[in-house]
């Protein structure tokens, strides 16, 4: 039989593999092939250890003729390279870690593989997961598989274009403000931030550690709930997971939404936005409502101050996380050093990419003495109102209906000159973080070009089980997109 | 013009925990370099702290011990400074919300009490170690993660001795709560001293200076004996002392100002957001106050009370924990502290200070201590034995009875064998029996010592005396005097 990776999804795979129809490694090889026959256009993969993926595959195919089980036995992933994937490059799209090989596996990575999963390639971001575009990776620049002229979005760029390109089955991505949501909106496929502490962040390079959160990017919202299902967890690694019991997310796709109230949160439908995308999401609240669901229009009244909070607090947390990138023990080191402050400064200036360096100078900036206060003690207490206003709102409604982002895909080189807008783009998915909460994005159409827009699916914390109902019903109801048409 | 000082300490403290601060990795001291590491202590990319239960025990221990108020709300923060020996370029240490806030510290000066304030305990995690070597530099990151106490002192202390005695009795109420070795060639104990001095009768401090990374307490002294004159001096001959981090030079005995760039530091303290806050509840606290060892200070006074020994002993003994536990173990067993007293301070302090030995390495028991005594009390054994048994259990250990048994050293108290001795060494004295008889007291004594060599040392002693003393009286009236 002919294999074809393009619109595969992992349930599909796992019927495949448990129905003899194919072997893990049959599939690694097309997927191979395939990366090697687009990936030179599309851009989705920054490193593939071809002979590592076969001998995974064929390990998982040895397993399950031993009788083995595994829920992602033999199913390929691709993983952001953001992610430690022992044994393998870890540079997070930035030139100062070029040369480490990670000597761990983080959590969700070893949770992954204790179901059986192999592990394909490491897919390209923006460095450090900073921007929203993908053009900020050090190395290369990704490209929208649904329009190559446009960008597909950040900072998990990479993983969204090899999912929506038919390079990956599905992939792992992080989200710091909305960076697994807005990707896979731009390039039409499904995107997961669970609740912060839902998944382990041990082994996840730090953007902004109190923000980050590991989730998937998938073709459909059920592959979406298989993998939350194997990642999710409490671990003694990360203190900062939190033991909450796993349900079976699998149970709450009834495929309806009776009984379920959806709020529209007023403050996310402003003049400005695009009004394509304003179209299409309403068109999705409807059929939301038409499955059964009761909308009703709901209030976020900070949500104005979401996007200076964020940039404050995220880029605070990062100028101490990134500062370990000094070239002393690991990747990149600067030759021609005089002394060690020396060393650092010919290091991080040669290492680190322009936008790096932007957050790394704005957050050391808010939280230099004098400024501390005004800054950074200010962005938290607005945080706190932020988080009030969910937990407000949660207490009518079981999710919230939003566009994930105000524009559709921009060219590539179109923001690239002008952070500040980018900045802006982030203002539907960055609250998602700073509240803690869970969101999901899902398909809803497209623009008059023929690109993507999502639709998001925001949840209260720990009930991913609420956003992936209505995800998936939504989604069932909804048909195909044919993008570019 | 006489000048005053003002001097405030800040002692870091090495943790007796098994791992480090925020990971798994031994604490253990010596080890080949760069063996005790993780992603974790090498501030991989990804890798997460976990905090470290123990070492928050042990910190609150510390607070209880010294009287400090203990937070049920503590937090970590991020202190960010670039250094090669820092894996991440931040350290975990703890801002405006430290485990322990307040206490002080008892110590004694000519006679006199008094206590030094301390601010505050944190926790804070160490750095690695820079080695320099010919042409190249080197880090051993063993220590990185190894978990500090910094103990902040008030401006309380006006003397160099009173900063050593403080550092003195800070050490021990910490090796009385168990929570470090307090080992100085291991590096456990280091110190950051600040100080200052002002013309006696302004009320604002001086400028401070600070002498960073003593890691002896000789040097703390020194350091201070140094630095003060220096600053009376520059403001004697008008100059101006300027707030600076200077370093103690050990081979040339001075304090020398680092370069001003080392210490211009901005070190953007914020919340460490990987660290839950560590919440301890009052039944907590309670519970370990409850479970909290004595302080030397108390141990010593009960001493004299439970067990009747002079101030004197009680203070020697209390010196050490481990010596004190060693004399209460024994002295419980035993009808007679004071004699166990006596032996400790005199046969085994000696002992254990000729082989630099520490008491908690030693074979004897407590329980063959007060056997030895009980021995002697009961007469079974003379001094004489009983020095010679105390040095074999010393050496090797055993059951004093058994030694004694096996050594024959079985006091001969059978008054006929002695007289048979006693008339014996009259018989061979003659002058020093007419010496005695002549009035010269002492010449009794040497056939005392007579009679000894004889019965092998074996004799009763005072029985051989009183024997001795019959006889002669005897022979005094047999001569008619």
């Amino acid at each position: 039989m002919s294999l074809s990776i393009a619109n595969m999804t992992i349930c599909e795979a796992i019927a495949l593999l448990e129905g003899k129809q194919c072997t893990s490694v049959e599939l690694v090889s097309v997927l191979l092939n395939e990366i090697r026959r687009i990936d030179g256009t599309l851009g989705a993969y920054l490193s593939v250890d071809e002979n590592d993926a076969v001998s995974q595959a064929m390990a998982a195919d040895k397993a399950r003729s031993e009788g083995r089980k595994g829920r992602l036995l033999g199913i390929p992933l691709a993983v952001k390279d953001v992610l430690n994937v022992r044994g393998q490059p870890c540079t997070c799209a930035s030139k100062i870690l070029q040369g480490y090989i990670a000597p761990y596996d983080a959590t969700a990575v070893a949770m992954l593989r204790r179901e059986g999963a192999v592990l394909v390639g490491r897919t390209n971001m923006d460095e450090f997961a900073m921007g929203s575009s993908t053009e900020n990776s050090g190395f290369k620049i990704t490209k929208n598989p649904r329009n190559i002229a446009y960008v597909p979005g950040g900072s998990s760029g990479g993983s969204a274009a090899a999912v929506a390109g038919g390079e990956a089955i599905a992939a792992l991505g992080t989200d710091t403000g909305g960076s697994i949501r807005q990707p896979a909106a731009f390039c039409g496929c499904v995107g997961l931030k669970p609740t912060y502490g839902r998944i382990s962040r041990y082994g996840l390079t730090a953007f902004a550690s109190s923000l980050d959160q590991i989730g998937p990017i998938t073709k459909n919202v059920k592959d979406a709930a298989v993998l939350l299902g194997v990642m999710a967890g409490r671990d003694e690694m990360d203190s900062t997971s939190v033991d909450v019991p796993v349900p079976d997310y699998l149970t709450s796709l009834s495929g309806d939404l009776k009984g379920m109230k959806l709020g529209l949160p007023k403050e996310y439908f402003v003049k400005g936005m695009d009004p394509e995308v304003e179209a299409a999401v309403r068109t999705a609240v409807e059929v939301c409502g038409g499955l059964g669901a009761e909308v009703v229009e709901v209030s976020l009244p900070h949500t104005d101050y979401a996007i200076s909070t964020y940039y404050i607090i995220a880029t605070a947390e990062a100028s101490a996380n990134l500062a370990r990138f000094d070239g002393v023990r690991y990747g990149f080191r600067a030759a021609g050093a005089e002394d060690p402050i020396d060393m650092y400064g010919k290091t991080r200036a040669a290492g680190f990419g322009a936008e790096v360096k932007r957050r790394i100078i704005l957050g050391t900036y808010v939280l230099s003495s004098g400024y501390y206060d005004a800054y950074y003690l200010s962005a938290q207490k607005v945080r706190t109102l932020i988080k009030r206003d969910f937990e407000n709102v949660f207490m009518q409604c079981d999710a919230l209906l939003t566009p994930v982002s105000p524009t559709v895909p921009y060219k590539i080189g179109e923001t690239s000159s002008d952070p500040l807008r980018m900045y802006l783009g982030d203002i539907f998915t960055v609250t998602a973080n700073l509240a803690g909460i869970c969101g999901l994005s899902v398909p809803c159409g497209m623009s008059s070009q023929g690109l993507p827009i999502g639709l998001q699916v925001l949840g209260p914390a720990f009930r991913e089980e609420n956003i992936l109902r209505a995800g998936h019903a939504y989604e069932s109801a909804r048909g195909l997109i044919r993008y570019g048409e | 013009m006489r000048y005053l000082t003002t001097i405030g300490l800040e002692v870091h403290v090495q943790l007796r925990t098994r791992s480090k601060m925020f990971c798994g990795c031994s604490t253990a001291f010596g080890a080949a370099p760069n063996t005790h590491v993780c992603p974790v202590c090498l501030g991989y990319p990804g890798a997460m702290p976990v905090m470290n239960r123990d070492a928050v025990k042990m910190t609150i221990i510390s607070g209880l011990m010294i009287g400090s108020r203990i937070s049920e709300f503590s937090k970590f923060d991020r202190k960010s400074y670039f250094y090669p020996d820092m894996p991440k370029n931040y350290q975990i240490s703890q801002y405006d919300k430290p485990l322990c806030v307040g206490g002080s510290v008892e110590i004694d000066i000519d006679g006199v009490s008094r206590r030094i304030g301390v601010t505050r305990i944190h926790l804070e995690e160490d750095v690695g170690k820079n080695m320099h070597f010919q042409h190249s530099s080197g880090i051993d990151f063993n220590r990185a993660g190894v978990p500090l106490m910094e103990i902040v002192s008030e401006p309380d202390i006006s003397s160099p001795e009173e900063a050593f005695a403080y550092l003195l009795a800070l050490k021990q109420i910490l090796l009385y709560a168990g929570v470090s070795d307090c080992n100085l060639e291991e590096g456990n104990v280091r110190c950051d001293v600040n100080c200052s001095v002002r013309p006696e009768g302004q009320k604002e401090f001086g400028t401070k200076t600070e002498i960073k990374n003593l890691n002896t307490f000789k040097g703390v002294l020194n350091a201070l004996k140094y630095e003060i004159p220096r600053q009376v001096d520059v403001l004697e001959s008008g100059g101006k002392i300027f707030q600076e981090t200077r370093r103690w030079e050990v081979e040339t005995g001075v304090t020398i100002a680092m370069r001003s760039k080392e210490y211009a530091h901005d070190y953007r303290y914020f919340p460490e957001p990987d660290l839950a806050p560590v919440v301890t509840s009052c039944e907590q606290i309670e519970e370990l106050r409850r479970n909290l060892p004595e302080l030397p200070r108390t141990r010593r006074e009960r001493f004299i009370q439970q067990y009747s020994i002079p101030e004197y002993d009680a203070g020697v003994l209390t010196a050490d924990v481990a010596v004190a536990d060693f004399f209460e173990q024994s002295a419980k067993l035993s009808s007679n502290p004071k004699a166990i007293s006596n032996w400790i301070m005199t046969e085994m302090l000696r002992l254990l200070s000729e082989r630099e030995m520490d008491i908690r390495k030693v074979v004897v028991t407590p329980a063959a201590l007060a056997g030895l005594v009980k021995l002697v009390d009961e007469k079974v054994i003379n001094s004489n034995s009983a020095k010679e048994v105390f040095a074999l259990l010393f050496e090797k250990g055993g059951e004093p009875d058994q030694i004694v048994r096996e050594k024959g050293l079985v006091q001969v108290s059978d008054s006929g064998a002695i007289e048979k001795f006693v008339d014996q060494a009259i018989a061979e004295n003659a002058k020093s029996v007419s010496d005695y008889l002549a009035g010269k007291d002492v010449a009794a004594k040497y056939i005392v010592g007579q009679v000894m060599k004889m019965s092998r040392g074996k004799a009763n002693p005072q029985l051989v005396a009183s024997i001795i003393e019959d006889k002669l009286k005897v022979e005094k009236m047999k001569r008619g005097g």
